[in-house]
C-alpha cells in the first residue's frame, strides 16, 4: 500500500547523496575569459571597508574582464580562518597576510604561488624584500604602520608638562606621567600593553635582546632584561591603570585615551581615525627608548594561493592593491596605514593630511626598527608564556625576576623545538 | 525516538510469520527494511557527513603532525604519549572537572528550585518562566560580556555590591584562583532555565492522585517532596545531569569568551586547549589525539551513569 511512498522516499535519498557529493566540483575557468577572483582580507575590517571598495572599483574599470569579489574577516578571526580555508584546499585566490611570520609559515609550506610579473623598482625595497624567499617573490606588502607614542596636548597643558620629544627617555616618559596621572579624577599618565610585543621591543630600546646571539635561547635574563621588564610592569596602578580595571581587555586603552582621560598611549598608526573626532588636541611623537631609540615597524602583505585556477588575475590584483596609485592615493587620503611605495615625493604628501601634525614621526620610527625576533615553528606559544608571565608579574603574584625565570624555563624548551 | 521505537517494536512479529508464507514475509521485511531507511535517511546523512566522518578523520589526524598547512606526519600513537606525560594534560582535565564539579549543583538545585516555584500557582509565573528561559537562548558572547562587567574587579555591580556590606570583593576572572568560580556562576545562571523546563516538564507529569494519597496518609510538604516529587522526578534529573555532564565536560564558548584560558592558564579546558592546538599552536596532531582522549573519557562516564541509573532511576 505505501510501496510508492517508500520508493519515492529512497529515491529522494539517494538524489541527497548524488548531490552532496557532487557539489565540490566546479567548472573551470580559463583565464582568457571574463574571470571572478575571490579576495579575503582582514585589512579593510571596520573603518576601511569603503576605501577597499574604492580601489576594488577602480582596479575591476581597468580590467574589465575581471571581477573581485572581496570577503572581510575581522582581524582577531582571520589566523583561523586562513588556517582552516587552506587545511580544506577552498582558500580565496587572494588573501592578505599578516605579517613576515605569518608568510614564513605559508611560504615554507607550499600554499603561495611565485609572483613573477612584479616591478620591483615601484616598491620600498626593505619591505618587498620580507616577501621573498631564495630570490623569490612570493607574497607583496601592501602597508606598513610602526608603534609611536601618542598623547592629549590639553592633559600636558594642564599639568604644565612639555610635550614629548623625540630625544626623551623612558625617564622623562616617566617623570610626565606620574605629574599628569591623577586617580582622584580618573586622570592616567600613560599606557602601554604588558605583552611579549611590547617586551622584546622594550628589550631592544635598553641595549638588550629577547634571544642569545645564536637564536637558540632566551637572553632577557639580564639586568638590562629585568629593568625593560620592570618599565613595563611597574607603570601598572601607578601611572597606567591596573588588570582590576580592565587594562588589558580589547580597546581599552584607545577608549581611555579618546574618552580624554589618557594622557600618553603606545600604540600603533592604525588607530589615528579613533581619534580624527575627538574634542582635544593630540600628536603623536617616536616612542622614547632608554640606551637606545628603537620602534616596532608592522607590515601586512597580500599574496596569491598556489592552488589557485585564476592565477594571472590574482597576482594581477595583488600587484594592484600593493602599488598601484589608486591604491596610494586612497591610503594617503584616509590615512589607512603607509603605502609600501618607493616613490618619497608621493609619500612625502602624507605629512601634510591633517592631524597628528608630527606625521614625520612615522617615517622616522621607521627608520630605527627593533626587529621581531625569530621565534620558529612554536613562535605563538612562546609569545603566549611570555605575556603570561609578564602579566602575573603585573598582578602582583610574582615579583619581575620570578615572572622572567619561570618564562625562560618555558621558553628555552620551546625555543629547542 | 517514538516512531523508531515504534518500528522496532514491530519488528518480531515479521520473525513469527516467516514459517506461514515465505515469499510474501520476504517482501514485507525488504518494504520495512527500506522503510526504516527512508526515516533515517534525512538524519543519518548529515551525521554521518558531520559526525561520524570528522571523527573518524581526527581519528586518522591524531595518528600524525599536523600544522594544518604541510602534508600530514605520521607517528603513530605518539601524539598520545606526549600528551599522557604532559603535565599540561593532566591540568586541563583537572580544571573541567573542577567547573563540572562547581556548575553541576548549582545549575541542578538552582533549576529545581525555580520548577518547584513556578509549578505553583504563582501569579504571572508563564511570564516567569519565560524570563528564566530568556538566558538560555542567549548568545554566550552577550552573556561573557555582561558577566565580564558584572564581575569586574574594581568597579564591577558585585563587588561593589560586596563592598557596601564590609567584604572585599575577590578579582574574579583576572585573579588565577577566582577564574573558573567566575565561570561556573555565569554558566549556571545562563543554564538554569534550560534545567528549570525539563524539571518543570517532569513536575507536571506527575499524577496529582499520588499526592492526594500521599496527603491522605499524613504527608507533610517535605515529606512529598522527598518521597513523591523527587522519585518521580528521577528520569527527568537523570536527563538533567547527563546533558549537563557531556555539555559540561565539552565547556568551551564562556571560557573563551570570558578568560580565553586565562589568566596563566588557569582556566584552559580540555576543549579550550583543542581549540589553542589547533588555531594558535598549529597542532593539529595533538589537537586530535586530545579530542579523542576527552571523547572517551566522556563515553565511560555517560555509560557508567547508565548503568547506575538502574538504582535510583524510577520510571513511574
Amino acid at each position: 500500500m505505501n510501496r510508492k511512498l517508500v520508493g519515492a522516499l529512497a529515491v529522494a535519498g539517494v538524489a541527497v547523496l548524488v548531490m552532496t557529493g557532487c557539489a565540490s566540483s566546479a567548472p573551470k575557468k580559463a583565464d582568457s575569459g571574463p574571470v571572478t577572483i575571490t579576495y579575503t582580507n582582514f585589512i579593510s575590517d571596520g573603518a576601511n571597508v569603503p576605501n577597499l571598495t574604492k580601489i576594488v572599483t577602480a582596479f575591476e574599470k581597468a580590467n574589465p574582464k575581471i571581477t573581485v569579489n572581496v570577503k572581510t574577516i575581522p582581524y582577531s578571526g582571520y589566523a583561523p580562518a586562513q588556517q582552516t580555508d587552506l587545511a580544506a584546499g577552498t582558500a580565496s585566490d587572494v588573501f592578505d597576510i599578516d605579517g613576515h611570520s605569518n608568510y614564513e609559515s605559508l611560504q615554507a609550506n607550499g600554499q603561495l604561488a611565485e609572483l613573477t610579473g612584479v616591478d620591483s623598482k615601484v616598491y620600498n625595497s626593505g619591505l618587498l624584500d620580507t616577501y621573498q624567499t631564495a630570490g623569490k617573490q612570493y607574497a607583496l606588502p601592501t602597508s606598513f604602520s610602526d608603534v609611536v607614542l601618542y598623547y592629549n596636548k590639553d592633559l600636558f597643558d594642564a599639568a604644565g608638562v612639555s610635550y614629548p620629544t623625540s630625544s626623551w627617555t623612558w625617564a622623562d616618559e616617566t617623570a610626565a606621567a606620574k605629574k599628569i596621572t591623577d586617580q582622584a579624577k580618573g586622570i592616567w599618565g600613560d599606557h602601554q600593553p604588558v605583552t611579549y610585543n611590547e617586551y622584546y621591543k622594550a628589550l631592544v630600546q635598553n641595549g638588550a635582546s629577547f634571544l642569545s646571539k645564536d637564536g637558540k635561547k632566551t637572553a632577557f635574563d639580564s639586568p638590562a632584561g629585568l629593568a625593560a621588564a620592570k618599565w613595563l610592569v611597574d607603570k601598572s596602578g601607578t601611572t597606567m591603570p591596573t588588570i582590576a580595571d580592565g587594562q588589558g581587555t580589547a580597546d581599552f586603552d584607545t577608549n581611555l585615551f579618546a574618552a580624554g582621560k589618557l594622557a600618553m598611549l603606545h600604540t600603533g598608526t592604525w588607530v589615528f581615525g579613533n581619534f580624527a573626532k575627538v574634542p582635544f588636541n593630540w600628536d603623536i611623537a617616536v616612542e622614547p627608548g632608554n640606551t637606545k631609540t628603537a620602534s616596532a615597524v608592522f607590515s601586512n602583505g597580500i599574496g596569491v594561493y598556489a592552488k589557485s585556477k585564476r592565477i594571472a588575475a590574482a597576482e594581477k590584483w595583488a600587484i594592484y592593491m600593493s602599488s598601484s596609485s589608486e591604491e596610494v592615493n586612497v591610503r594617503l587620503d584616509s590615512g589607512w596605514e603607509l603605502p609600501t611605495i618607493s616613490d618619497k615625493a608621493k609619500l612625502a604628501t602624507y605629512l601634510s593630511k591633517g592631524a597628528p601634525a608630527n606625521r614625520q614621526a612615522v617615517f622616522d620610527g621607521a627608520t630605527k626598527i627593533a626587529v621581531s625576533p625569530s621565534l620558529g615553528a612554536n613562535s605563538q606559544a612562546i609569545q603566549d608564556a611570555m605575556t603570561a608571565a609578564l602579566i602575573e608579574a603585573q598582578a602582583g603574584r610574582e615579583t619581575v625576576q620570578q615572572a622572567l625565570d619561570s618564562a625562560k624555563a618555558k621558553i628555552d624548551p620551546l625555543l629547542a623545538g | 525516538m517514538t516512531a523508531q521505537t515504534a518500528l522496532l517494536d514491530k519488528a518480531p512479529q515479521f520473525k513469527h510469520s516467516r514459517p506461514v508464507r515465505d515469499s510474501a514475509s520476504r517482501s514485507r521485511r525488504i518494504k520495512y527494511t527500506l522503510t526504516v531507511l527512508a526515516f533515517l535517511l534525512p538524519s543519518a546523512i548529515p551525521l554521518t557527513l558531520f559526525v561520524l566522518g570528522p571523527m573518524v578523520a581526527a581519528a586518522w589526524v591524531s595518528l600524525n603532525q599536523w600544522n594544518l598547512l604541510g602534508p600530514l606526519k605520521f607517528v603513530g600513537f605518539g601524539n598520545y604519549i606526549r600528551l599522557l606525560q604532559d603535565p599540561q594534560t593532566g591540568a586541563v582535565f583537572l580544571h573541567t572537572v573542577y567547573y563540572i564539579v562547581g556548575y553541576l549543583p548549582l545549575v541542578y538545585f538552582g533549576g529545581l528550585a525555580l520548577a518547584l516555584a513556578l509549578n505553583t500557582a504563582l501569579k504571572g509565573r508563564s511570564l516567569l518562566r519565560g524570563i528564566y528561559f530568556l538566558p538560555v537562548i542567549t548568545s554566550w558572547i552577550v552573556v561573557a560580556l555582561v558577566w565580564r562587567w558584572l564581575l569586574s574587579p574594581s568597579n564591577g555591580i558585585v563587588n561593589t555590591a560586596l563592598a557596601m556590606v564590609g567584604i572585599h570583593g575577590p578579582g574574579w576572572w583576572t585573579d588565577p584562583a577566582w577564574s573558573l568560580p567566575s565561570i561556573i556562576l555565569a554558566s549556571a545562571w545562563k543554564d538554569l532555565g534550560f534545567v528549570m523546563v525539563i524539571l518543570l516538564a517532569g513536575l507536571q507529569a506527575i499524577p496529582t492522585d499520588v499526592y492526594d494519597a500521599a496527603k491522605v496518609d499524613g504527608a507533610g510538604p517535605w515529606r512529598r517532596l522527598i518521597s513523591v516529587t523527587l522519585p518521580l522526578l528521577s528520569p527527568s534529573t537523570f536527563f538533567v545531569i547527563v546533558i549537563s555532564l557531556v555539555n559540561g565536560f565539552q565547556v568551551f564558548d564562556q571560557i573563551y569568551a570570558m578568560t580565553g584560558g586565562g589568566p596563566n592558564g588557569s582556566s584552559e579546558s580540555v576543549v579550550e586547549q583543542i581549540y589553542d592546538f589547533t588555531f594558535r599552536y598549529g597542532r593539529a596532531g595533538d589537537a586530535s589525539a586530545l579530542s579523542w582522549m576527552l571523547f572517551i573519557v566522556i563515553l565511560a562516564v555517560t555509560l557508567i551513569q547508565i548503568r547506575g541509573q538502574k538504582r535510583w532511576v524510577t520510571y513511574g
